[in-house]
């Protein structure tokens, strides 16, 4: 799984960071996203997806490759 | 659809038979109409939007503007105005476009997953102090009242930093702003004036001693660019987080209690399993079929939406709520899933736009929910489902009281 994120998009919602905190984090001047762990490991996949779908911004995009 | 039913125009907001159910208009319009004629409390016309696919694209597309202000957009409330949309709090920042991305990072550093989760015993405590004096005042009692209500309030007086005790104040403002219905434009000014004088005052306060709240914060903030927030901008952003902070979660407190109760056997899995409060308070958002108004937007130019082309002046109202109930954007939409897993529901909003506090929100729903689950286990409603009536004409939709016992 490859992750990546769009910070001009992202509303700072933070429901990545409340779901998988060990793959994205928020920067403290402005509440942004900030990526972690772009290649996390297989047991995190399941909750990074949901993170993906429940972005309110569409800021997450899941890539296979890499 | 027949040329008799694409002509009828439906009066918006559509009522519902039972507090916590659905509209029957709803799944209707989904299937048959997803862009309906509706007439508003000012008696302007707007386009409806019901699909769970047409309220995302709507609220995502910067095309769809907050400017319902402008000249043709269709005015929201009875008296002409536009209520909490279209007053002077809302036209103070900025709207949309970069102009509002600025203010947004500048407020929404204060409100990150991890700062609310900082929150959350403080949070709990006070929630454990309110269930306290519930319990010692004996049942029934009005779980709105009791708790749904002061808890909200409090976070949001401690995080900006006003006098909790000037609450009933910011009741008396939050309501002449949120009310659709019951107060003439003269009362509607008049309350803003006090309000925004009010927190102009807090704001030069803080200036000359600054404390270790919000609004100092926002007072010494700077953003990317060097720049910080004019006062009309501190005063318009100091009212509008009292304002949010006051009836949404405050309502959204006793709607999720009520639902939970309403069918007990939902209850009585949380009090088996608490590792279910995460999931359980977002479907309780999803849920909600009692939200309030919905978000109009205002549209300058044409799009097509739901197979539909809608023409430049249009003023659209997205039913956030009815969405989350579409079939095709959920399995089993018409059922409560506690454990429903991903739940992209639209409660807070999607886009640019969505809620600057969802974070907060969620954290006070879950810190209400576990201390309920702890120390009322045995709680119940005190009267049938059927008998819990809706507050009316709000933008935010709430119950009137929610009794229960334990």
């Amino acid at each position: 799984m490859k992750v990546t994120v769009d910070e001009a998009m992202c509303c700072g919602a933070g429901q990545c960071v409340l779901l998988a905190p060990d793959v994205f984090d928020q920067r403290d001047e402005d509440g942004v996203v900030v990526l972690l762990d772009a290649a996390p490991p297989e047991p995190l996949h399941a909750v990074v997806r949901e993170a993906a779908s429940v972005c309110p911004a569409a800021a997450i995009s899941l890539g296979e490759g890499a | 659809m027949s040329h008799s039913e694409s002509d009828q125009v439906l009066s918006y907001p559509i009522s519902s038979a039972a507090a916590l159910e659905p509209p029957a208009e709803w799944e209707r319009l989904r299937d048959q109409c997803p862009v309906a004629r509706v007439k508003l409390p000012s008696g302007d016309e707007a386009s409806l939007l019901t699909r769970y696919d047409d309220v995302k694209q709507v609220l995502s597309d910067p095309r769809f503007t907050r400017r319902l202000s402008a000249v043709g957009a269709a005015r929201v409330s009875a008296d002409g105005s536009g209520g909490v949309f279209n007053g002077s709090m809302a036209n103070t920042l900025p709207q949309g476009g970069e102009g509002h991305q600025r203010w947004r990072r500048m407020v929404g550093r204060w409100f990150t997953a991890k700062r609310m989760a900082a929150l959350r015993p403080g949070i709990e405590e006070m929630a454990d102090r309110l269930v306290d004096e519930m319990v010692e005042r004996g049942h029934p009692a009005d779980l709105k009242a009791s708790l749904g209500f002061p808890l909200p309030v409090w976070v949001i007086c401690d995080l900006l930093g006003v006098p909790d005790s000037d609450r009933d104040k910011f009741a008396h403002w939050s309501d002449t702003l949120l009310n659709l219905t019951r107060y003439t434009q003269a009362e509607i000014d008049a309350a803003q004036r006090e309000f925004a004088s009010y927190m102009a005052g807090q704001v030069a306060a803080r200036r000359a001693e600054p404390g270790e709240d919000l609004l100092s914060e926002l007072i010494a903030g700077t953003d990317a660019d060097g720049g910080g927030l004019t006062d009309a901008e501190l005063v318009g952003t100091g009212q509008g987080l009292l304002v949010a902070g006051h009836e949404t979660t405050a309502n959204m407190i006793g709607k999720m209690a009520g639902m939970l109760l309403a069918d007990r056997r939902l209850w009585e899995r949380l009090v088996a399993d608490r590792s279910l409060v995460r999931s359980a308070v977002e479907e309780a958002l999803r849920y909600d079929a009692n939200p309030g108004f919905g978000m109009p937007r205002y549209l300058d130019q044409e799009v097509e939406v739901g197979g539909a082309v809608l023409p430049p002046g249009t003023t659209v109202v997205c039913s956030m709520a009815a969405a989350n109930r579409d079939e095709y954007a959920f399995d089993g939409a018409g059922e409560m899933d506690l454990g429903r897993s991903p739940n992209p529901h639209l409660a807070f909003g999607v886009g640019p736009h969505s809620c600057l506090g969802q974070a907060l929100a969620r954290t006070e729903l879950q810190a209400v929910l576990s201390v309920l689950l702890r120390r009322l286990p045995s709680l119940e409603l005190a009267v049938p489902a059927r008998e819990l009536r809706r507050v009316e004409g709000l933008v935010v939709g709430g119950l009137r009281e929610l009794p229960v016992r334990w």
